[in-house]
């Protein structure tokens, strides 16, 4: 099991008083998995997504990744498990934009004190895999939104994490090149990535393996809330 | 590091005009101070300059009653218990350590029965060995110089130097006419000039006190002569050449030290005596002060302006960090820890302040030199004032550069990430 979440709850202030963004959520993913989390806006999906990536620590409730107790880790522990553990794909990209696409693949190589002769090649090795061999030098404003994307799914993976982490990555793309993005985390999770894919649009959600639905806080149990394709 | 200090220069790169005003408080800043030290620097260069003698390095050691020269005269004849020196201490002196030469003299000051005809003068007369004009740095600049047999023989001839030349002689040639002194006819042989390049060189600190007030000049005449004239022996004061300028005070010390034990014999009643040289170094530092003094409160009021740039430093860096919120986001959110973003900021911040000082350092130096070009002041570029004010002017973006680092480096991931 590479992730197991237990009875978490989230909690905000707001004001006085105390929103409960998470209710006693459960969560466990296995190596290898697709999971895909659908919810409308609001529902708490990103507060879970942050959860899950170590952005946030929980306000009760346990969460074990890859067998460590990450609700415990100080600081600087939580920036070394997202930089070696896991890996981010945002709906608007983030790609610095003074970088070109080589550099910035190679950034999450930087925080892990890696060389610079094998960040490049690492980094080059990881745009070859995205398709984007070509494009080493380009700057992000000279990239589409699809290959932007494509530029940070290498950077997420460059690290070789065990856990790759999208949030809403085609709500920034044209169709077209929304399905070359889940045509490539197909293709990544058939190489035996575990993938979890934080979504709104129902197309998105039917092409994991697995899909579970969130609603006000609460993660419904899988087939509960009908399929991706019904919502 | 290297990546830190290279992204920190590609920032300001690519702010080029934020930069500039940015540093534009710390260029001002360290523009004045280096100017202000480096007017301080050429002042003291030239008071230490003029008060050594540019180069002759000539230490002079006298005699002393309590703290003041002894001034020999008709009614101030040599003290009892104090001997001349002789042949024996002065090989004792030649042998110091970087001593090049030891010259002898007598000297009578404001001397008034010196007459060319009806012409009298009223400078300094001088007995010397015929060691002393290589000593204090005096060369033959016509005519002929004390030969041995003025010596030996007890020649009654006489050497000028330009300012007593000029007094008594005008623009005619002294060479050849005779002078009176105390009744005693002396022969013009020759006159004397100051080796040094500058038109007049101070030797003592006595000099540098009458030069205002007395035009000076120098007759000299074989020391061999002195008991014939004055009528007695009397103990004579020492020139020493030294090898370097640096030596002086420590030569000076030595020659102090063996003359008062070899030549003060007895006790007087008179007083105390005791030979003492002219520590010109010290003398020059006590100039110096007197100016520094002035000066350093220049200096604090141009801290002012850093201080003021520092702040402008920590405000643009301020902006910075909310510019850059989604950047600082997206880093700690793949795995950059709050070290290395503080690290970030606060490199960018010395970065910046460096430049504006190594700016500043440029621009200083430059000032300093129109000014002295146009106003005739002296400048001196001074090294460690440079490292000082280039180290000091990263310490004030390392200082003004904390608060805004630190808040970026607090920031939280998600929040600014969610920021748009």
């Amino acid at each position: 099991m590479l992730l197991e979440m237990k009875d978490i709850c989230k909690d905000y202030p707001q004001g006085k008083e105390v929103v409960k963004i998470l209710k006693n959520v459960d969560l466990t993913i296995d190596e290898g998995d697709y999971l895909a989390i659908m919810g409308p806006s609001g529902s708490g999906k990103t507060t879970l997504m942050n959860l899950i990536g170590c952005l946030d620590v929980p306000t009760s409730g346990e969460y074990l990744l890859n067998g460590e107790n990450v609700g415990k880790a100080s600081e600087n522990r939580l920036a070394d498990i997202r930089n070696t553990t896991l890996g981010f794909v945002f709906q608007s990209f983030y790609l610095l934009p003074k970088l070109d696409a080589r550099d910035n693949v190679a950034l999450p190589l930087l925080y892990a004190g890696v060389g610079k002769r094998e960040r490049r090649q690492r980094a080059e090795e990881a745009l070859n895999m995205v398709g984007l061999a070509d494009r080493m030098d380009f700057m992000p404003n000279q990239l589409s939104g699809g290959q932007q994307q494509r530029v940070a799914i290498a950077r997420a993976m460059i690290n070789d994490p065990k856990l790759l982490l999208a949030d809403e990555p085609t709500g920034a793309l044209d169709s077209t090149s929304g399905h070359q993005v889940m045509d490539l985390f197909d293709e990544l999770n058939a190489q035996g990535a575990t993938i979890v894919l934080i979504t709104h649009e129902p197309g998105v959600g039917a092409r994991a393996k697995r899909l579970r639905r969130i609603l006000d806080g609460v993660l419904l149990e899988e087939g509960e809330g009908g399929t991706g394709d019904a919502w | 590091m290297f990546e830190n200090i290279a992204l920190a220069f590609q920032g300001i790169w690519g702010h080029k005009m934020r930069s500039f005003l940015t540093m534009l408080g710390i260029i001002i800043g360290i523009a004045s101070i280096i100017t202000i030290v480096s007017t301080i620097k050429g002042t003291n260069d030239q008071i230490k300059e003029s008060l050594i003698g540019s180069g002759t390095n000539a230490v002079t050691v006298q005699l002393y009653q309590d703290n003041y020269t002894y001034t020999f005269s008709d009614w101030n004849p040599p003290p009892e218990g104090v001997e001349p020196i002789t042949d024996e201490t002065r090989q004792k002196l030649a042998e110091l350590d970087n001593v090049e030469t030891v010259g002898l003299y007598c000297s009578r000051q404001y001397n008034n029965e010196v007459y060319y005809k009806n012409t009298s003068y009223s400078g300094e007369l001088y007995g010397v060995d015929e060691n002393y004009f290589a000593a204090s740095g005096f060369t033959l600049r016509y005519g002929r110089g004390f030969t041995a047999d003025d010596y030996t023989k007890f020649r009654k001839v006489a050497l000028l130097d330009d300012t007593a030349k000029s007094a008594l002689f005008g623009q005619a040639d002294p060479v050849g006419e005779i002078l009176e002194i105390k009744g005693e006819p002396f022969t013009v042989v020759g006159v004397m000039e100051k080796s040094s390049s500058s038109g007049y060189a101070i030797e003592t600190y006595r000099d540098y006190q009458m030069y205002a007030d007395t035009s000076g000049g120098k007759v000299f005449v074989p020391l061999a002569d002195w008991p014939t004239i004055f009528r007695f022996d009397e103990p004579q004061a020492v020139v020493l050449k030294a090898k370097s300028t640096d030596d002086m005070t420590s030569i000076g010390q030595q020659a102090e030290d063996l003359l008062t034990a070899s030549q003060i014999t007895g006790t007087s009643a008179n007083g105390t005596f005791s030979y003492q040289s002219d520590d010109l170094m010290e003398q020059a530092a006590q100039i110096q002060e007197m100016s520094n003094a002035t000066n350093n409160q220049l200096i604090w009021i141009a801290g002012i302006s850093l201080l003021v740039g520092g702040i402008g430093v920590m405000n643009i860096m301020l902006v910075t960090v909310t510019e850059r919120t989604r950047e600082i986001g997206l880093k700690k959110a793949i795995g950059a820890k709050k070290r290395r973003v503080l690290w970030q900021f606060l490199t960018e911040a010395a970065a910046l302040t460096s430049i504006g000082g190594m700016i500043g350092v440029a621009a200083g130096v430059i000032l300093s030199r129109l000014i002295a070009s146009v106003m005739g002041t002296p400048t001196a570029v001074s090294y460690p004032a440079i490292l000082v004010a280039v180290v000091f002017s990263m310490f004030i973006g390392v200082i003004f550069g904390m608060l805004p680092a630190v808040k970026a480096a607090n920031l939280n991931p998600i929040d600014a990430l969610r920021r748009e």
